[in-house]
């Protein structure tokens, strides 16, 4: 199926609960609201004419700096599906603010879902409620703060954690 | 602990440690000669069965994904160098890519076919490193030695184009940053073809050998569901009889035109990747081969008229004002710079002035040359792609290795991330070794070939 097709079949059964479709460059993209994220997710996986049977990448967008984005919500988490059965690819988004940084996990749909959301806690500070273990990934347990957050500056030293007397 | 015996401790049993047998914790890594790259996998064993096994990663996260958004949109490309740094080509041209999908510009056909010979050959070198090494484990050392040399003759060819052999920063946006040397032709055919002699006898050596066969087959096994589920792709899912191949699925630069076969096995196990990885080599082979004979402009040789200046001199002349017929006068280049004349900057080089360098002989000789490299180089200047995003996803040599890129219109980018297609099998390790001896750990983690720069970034 074609990127149009599919965000116009998702806008059909989604309505009001898809904030915003685009498709610049050619990646079709939706972005959807939190509550309806599961929904749409397990949707795309199981309708026979989606069948996005790989999560290939999830992945956030820290949007703190971005001219004209600053006040809107922080994160974006970012969904790269990809189908083997039909060869489409579609972007799925989702926005969440700073102070309530919680998005419904996707290990119950994809397990790889599980180190990704792990990468991405990690890395920006964002949890996925239902996650079976949400420890970092790659960074070390004592470190402080989430390195790819936009307000966490490069230079930024940390004592490295030595063996426990 | 004092009244445990030496015996009650090592074996876990007695009244030392409570009463029957129980499980053993052992760690493999970080720093182990088995575990290439840097990882610590942590098993419970039962015996010699693995009952539980958590990989822990991260000991080689260099922050590229941060680094990138510290400088310009160029400079991101020698740290893809350090993700993939088996096969640091293809790194360079995805990410090279994704950016000129969000500047949505067309690379030169020339520069296209470059990439793709590139490509290829760094694949196979990949593939080689990753059998050669795996091999090595099971005690086949020739193999391990035949293979590196083959590689050596492949990494000779990188370094003639590239200048470097591991660090090779040779991917521009918008094009390459040199056309390829006098010869490459023939030493590349002379390189495949000892190249193919070493897989036939690697073929002669492994793919029948009882000790190999008996180590490989059905070891490590994941079943065609759960590949797919773990968003494994590349070797992995091919050997799992999936036929996806992002060349084939999703072409891009030219691999729509050229004929290959995408191989494929029904197993899932140790010995079906390495069968899978032996038949990719052959066809990258094929592709290197028919890429050379299709490119257009044929085998580079640049030749000028009239009487070459060395560049102090034409930086003078162009000062002095003296620009009359300055840009048609050949430049002598420093050996850096070989492969970058104007005739060969058009031939590889999108034509595009926001991204593209001027040839060395327009910076040097005419004011709108050197305004135009300033524009492309200053702090606050370079490369500024529109808002916006993109993902592009080329077959990397361990699967589909994507880059996700966002512009905010400025000179840096807003955020890159790539896609390690060696992350998903790592995390679906556990799954591959749970149920099997500790010993084929080896083997099953040879098969994933981790690459730890490319999984850690």
């Amino acid at each position: 199926m074609d990127g149009a097709a599919i965000l116009a079949g998702l806008q059909r059964r989604f309505g009001a609960d898809l904030v915003e479709t685009h498709d610049h460059g050619g990646d079709h993209t939706a972005v959807v609201a939190r509550a309806a994220l599961p929904r749409l997710l397990a949707y795309c996986r199981n309708e026979l004419p989606l069948a996005f049977d790989v999560l290939m990448d999830l992945t956030a967008v820290d949007y703190l700096t971005y001219s004209g984005r600053e006040d809107g919500p922080r994160f974006e988490v970012v969904y790269h599906l990809y189908s083997i059965v039909h060869n489409h690819r579609l972007r799925v988004k989702v926005r969440v603010d700073e102070d309530d940084a919680v998005v419904p996990s996707a290990v119950p749909l994809w397990p790889i879902a599980n180190w990704f959301e792990r990468e991405v806690w990690d890395m920006f500070g964002v949890r996925f409620s239902g996650h079976p273990d949400l420890r970092r990934l790659l960074m070390y347990e004592e470190f402080v703060g989430h390195p790819l957050r936009k307000d966490y500056p490069i230079d930024r030293r940390q004592p490295l954690i030595g063996p426990t007397v | 602990m004092a009244d445990t015996t030496r015996r009650e401790f090592m074996l876990g049993e007695g009244s030392g440690t409570g009463s029957g047998s129980q499980n053993l914790h052992v760690g493999m890594g970080p720093a182990h000669p088995a575990m290439h790259g840097i990882i610590r996998i942590l098993t419970e064993l039962d015996g010699e069965v693995i009952v539980r096994a958590d990989v822990e990663i991260g000991y080689l996260h260099r922050a590229f994904e941060k680094e990138c958004e510290a400088g310009g949109w160029n400079n991101a490309i020698p740290y893809t160098d350090r993700l993939n740094y088996v096969s640091p080509l293809i790194n360079n041209f995805g990410y090279c890519s994704a950016v000129e999908k969000l500047l949505g510009i067309d690379v030169t056909e020339r520069c296209k076919y470059i990439r793709v010979i590139m490509s290829e050959i760094s694949r196979i070198c990949d593939h080689l490193t990753c059998i050669g090494a795996s091999a090595m484990e099971l005690g086949a050392f020739t193999v391990f030695l035949y293979m590196i040399k083959a590689r050596e003759y492949l990494w000779e060819l990188v370094e003639d184009v590239t200048g470097a052999r591991l660090t090779i920063s040779y991917g521009r946006v918008g094009g390459v940053k040199a056309d390829l040397p006098d010869g490459f032709a023939e030493k590349t055919l002379r390189a495949l073809k000892e190249t193919r002699e070493v897989l036939d006898e690697v073929h002669r050596l492994l793919t029948g050998n009882r000790i190999f066969t008996d180590r490989m087959v059905g070891v490590g096994a994941l079943s065609r569901e759960e590949t797919i589920a773990y968003a494994i792709t590349g070797p992995m899912l091919r050997a799992a009889g999936v036929s996806y191949d992002v060349r084939r699925a999703q072409p891009y630069y030219v691999y729509d035109r050229l004929e290959f076969e995408i191989p494929t096995q029904k197993a899932g196990d140790n010995y079906a990747r390495y069968l899978v990885r032996m038949a990719e080599m052959e066809q990258s082979i094929r592709i290197v081969e028919q890429g050379l004979a299709m490119i257009p402009g044929g085998p580079v040789n640049v030749d000028f008229e009239g009487r070459p200046i060395d560049p102090a001199a034409y930086v003078d002349r162009g000062k002095q004002g003296k620009t009359d017929g300055l840009l048609l006068v050949p430049l002598t280049l420093s050996p850096n710079l070989q492969g970058q004349q104007r005739a060969a900057s058009e031939r590889i080089n999108a034509d595009d002035k926001r991204v593209i360098l001027p040839p060395k002989e327009n910076t040097y000789g005419s004011i709108e040359g050197l305004m135009n490299h300033f524009m492309l180089i200053m702090e606050g200047y370079g490369i500024r792609p529109p808002q916006g995003e993109a993902y592009f996803p080329v077959e990397g040599a361990n699967g589909e290795l994507g880059f996700y890129v966002v512009s905010d219109g400025g000179d840096r980018p807003y955020r890159v991330r790539c896609r390690p297609p060696c992350l998903p099998p790592m995390a679906a390790l556990h799954r591959m070794v749970e149920g099997e001896m500790i010993a084929d750990l080896v083997p099953t983690f040879g098969s994933v070939n981790m690459i730890g720069g490319e999984l850690d970034r």
